[in-house]
This record gives structure tokens, C-alpha cells and sequence, in this order.
């Protein structure tokens, strides 16, 4: 019999990892917002949910998803990996994440949005490709090029 | 958890409870005894659970048996805190909480809701209890819906002894019961 958590649970293991997530994905001033969707949307979810394996995985994936909502909101398209470089300007608005040393993070949140989101899934929540895939609503080999092309911008940056 | 992190989960938790998604709120509370956890519902109290009860296993059972959608939410427990501090305090006699019954069935539920209305400061027998539930032979299932009481103090279990006026068993402890028994004493006016 599969049990699930208490939903307390969630939130005392992975809000921190949520909030980090949203920043990279919209920026701080709007994390607020959208952790609040997220975990208003999982709560709804939670008593159906079949699979209780991957937890972290499934509020990442949903934090994504309402990133993605948040962006389209705002009037901005989803963005084909293909695409990124035409819309590095359009969807420049520079989100103001606090450098923790090197100001990494702050190249980061000027990158494109599906590659900032491939490079925050990766390292800020530790992510494997295949969840990030989930996350962003692509396939695996998509969200890996989406992945190497943000590093690849970010060591040209950092060099 | 980052302050930032903190202040959003404070505001999801008043967001849950206003879109009617907080199934179970649970909170700590003080007592003589030590740390209690009550943990309740829309419909009332489902369950006390006592200092030397296993909070993650308390949390665990309500996740599976009542709802997963269980947080931490205190103020929602404020009441129940309170009507308790004035109960070890001597002053409240009477608890004014609803009670959820969902975590009690059938006979079990009868003798509990006939524990509900033993008087402050009386007790009754295991016995009396099986009989007032309508079956005077079921005295060791009487025993044991008392046992398994899932809002202890506030369903004064407590007041149950046994025929020969043992004390019987207590959830809390046999400590625990005889302290309460003579706090009631003491209380009783």
C-alpha cells in the first residue's frame, strides 16, 4: 500500500530547493508568487497522486510549470531551444539573484529562460536530465543541448 | 530555511486554509506533562496526541487515515490550546471543542462518545462504559476503545477505572492518569 507524507513533509525538506528553483526561473522578486501557486496547485494535487517516489522531483516539475504559466502571462512566448538567440534580448529583464561569490548566478539569470531553467534545475536543484526534461516539457536530448548551451554561454562570460 | 522561504511557507499555510485545502492542521502545544500534539480538522479535534505518544508516527497515521493534506498551521490551534492551559490550570472544567470522530468507528465510537460525557471530576468503570454503548459484556472491547481514545483529555478517558477501582491502563502513562484523577479531585468544588 502506498502511503504518502504528510504534506508538512514537503515543505520542510524541499520549500528552500522550490524557492531557489523559482528565483532562477523568474527571478526574485516574483518567487514569491509563483511558490505560492506551486505549492497551492501540489497541495490540491497530493491526496490523488500515484507515484510517491520522486517528491522533489514532482514540485520541481510543478514550480517549473507555473514558472512557464508566469512567463507566458507576462506575454512571453515558451521558447524553442532553437529560438533562444532571438530571443536573448526580448526576455533579457535581468533578475536580481544575490552573487554568493563569483557572480555566477547573476550571469545565469541573464541567460534565455530555457537555458537559465536547464542550468538552475542542474545545479541549483541537482536535477538529472531526464527531470529536467519533465520540468521543462521536452525531450531528454533537448533539455541537455538547452543545458550545454547555457554553460557554453557561461564560461565564454566568465572567461 | 531562509527567512524568505519562511514568510512565503507562513503565507501558503493562510492561502491553503482559505481555499479550503488544509484537511488537518496540527500544532505543539505545552503541558504539565510535557509536549502535546493536537491536530485537527474543518469538524473539530481528530486527535491528541500525548508526550510520550511518537509525534512522526501520530503525523503518519493522520497523513494515511484522514488526509495527506496535513500541515503545520498553530493559530488554527489556538482554541484548543487555550481550553487545555485553563484544563491543567484547574479552571476549565468543561471542554467547549468539537470533536472529529473520523479516526473512531462503531462500537468504539459509542464508548468514547460515552466517555465524552463523564462529569469533571467522576469517574466510571470499564464496565458501566461497555454497558452505557449497549452491550454490558463487551467490557474488554470497552477497554480497549478506551486505549485507542484519539483525543485523549478532551475524551477524559482518564475517568475509566477498572471494577475493583484499579486504575486500569492510560495511553499517557499510569502516571499521567493518576495525576489528572487528582487534579480533578482537587478541582472539583
Amino acid at each position: 500500500m502506498h502511503r504518502l507524507p504528510p504534506f508538512q513533509t514537503l515543505l520542510d525538506r524541499y520549500a528552500n530547493d522550490v524557492m531557489a528553483t523559482l528565483r532562477g526561473a523568474v527571478g526574485r522578486s516574483d518567487a514569491d508568487d509563483v511558490f505560492q501557486e506551486t505549492f497551492i496547485a501540489a497541495l490540491r494535487a497530493y491526496p490523488s497522486l500515484k507515484d510517491d517516489r520522486n517528491l522533489r522531483g514532482w514540485l520541481l516539475t510543478i514550480a517549473h510549470r507555473k514558472a512557464i504559466d508566469h512567463h507566458r502571462a507576462r506575454g512571453r512566448r515558451p521558447l524553442p531551444v532553437a529560438e533562444v538567440e532571438a530571443v536573448v534580448e526580448a526576455s533579457a529583464e535581468p533578475l536580481e539573484i544575490p552573487a554568493p561569490d563569483d557572480g555566477v548566478w547573476e550571469k545565469v539569470a541573464a541567460l534565455p529562460p530555457k537555458q537559465r531553467a536547464a542550468v538552475t534545475l542542474r545545479f541549483a536543484s541537482d536535477l538529472p536530465h531526464a527531470e529536467i526534461a519533465t520540468a521543462l516539457g521536452c525531450s531528454p536530448a533537448a533539455a541537455r543541448r538547452s543545458l550545454h548551451e547555457g554553460l557554453t554561454k557561461l564560461r565564454k562570460e566568465l572567461s | 530555511m531562509t527567512t524568505t522561504t519562511e514568510r512565503a511557507i507562513e503565507r501558503f499555510r493562510a492561502a491553503a486554509a482559505a481555499e479550503g485545502l488544509l484537511d488537518v492542521a496540527y500544532a505543539s502545544a505545552d503541558s504539565p506533562f510535557g509536549t502535546l500534539l493536537l491536530a485537527q480538522t474543518p469538524r473539530g479535534l481528530v486527535r491528541v496526541g500525548l508526550p510520550n505518544q511518537d509525534r512522526e508516527e501520530l503525523l503518519e497515521e493522520l497523513a494515511a487515515k484522514v488526509s495527506p493534506r496535513l500541515l503545520e498551521a498553530p493559530s488554527q490551534l489556538d482554541e484548543a490550546r487555550r481550553e487545555l492551559d485553563r484544563y491543567f490550570a484547574g479552571e476549565l472544567r468543561e471542554f467547549d471543542l468539537p470533536v472529529d470522530w473520523a479516526l473512531s468507528h462503531g462500537f468504539r465510537q459509542q464508548v468514547l462518545q460515552g466517555i465524552a460525557a463523564i462529569p469533571y471530576g467522576e469517574t466510571r468503570t470499564y464496565t458501566e462504559m461497555a454497558a452505557g454503548a449497549g452491550n454490558p459484556r463487551a467490557v474488554r472491547a470497552a477497554g480497549s476503545a478506551c486505549g485507542s481514545n484519539p483525543t485523549p483529555l478532551v475524551v477524559p478517558c482518564h475517568r475509566v477505572l477498572r471494577l475493583s477501582g484499579g486504575l486500569g491502563g492510560y495511553a499517557g502513562g499510569l502516571a499521567m492518569k493518576e495525576s489528572l484523577l487528582e487534579l480533578e479531585a482537587e478541582h472539583r468544588g
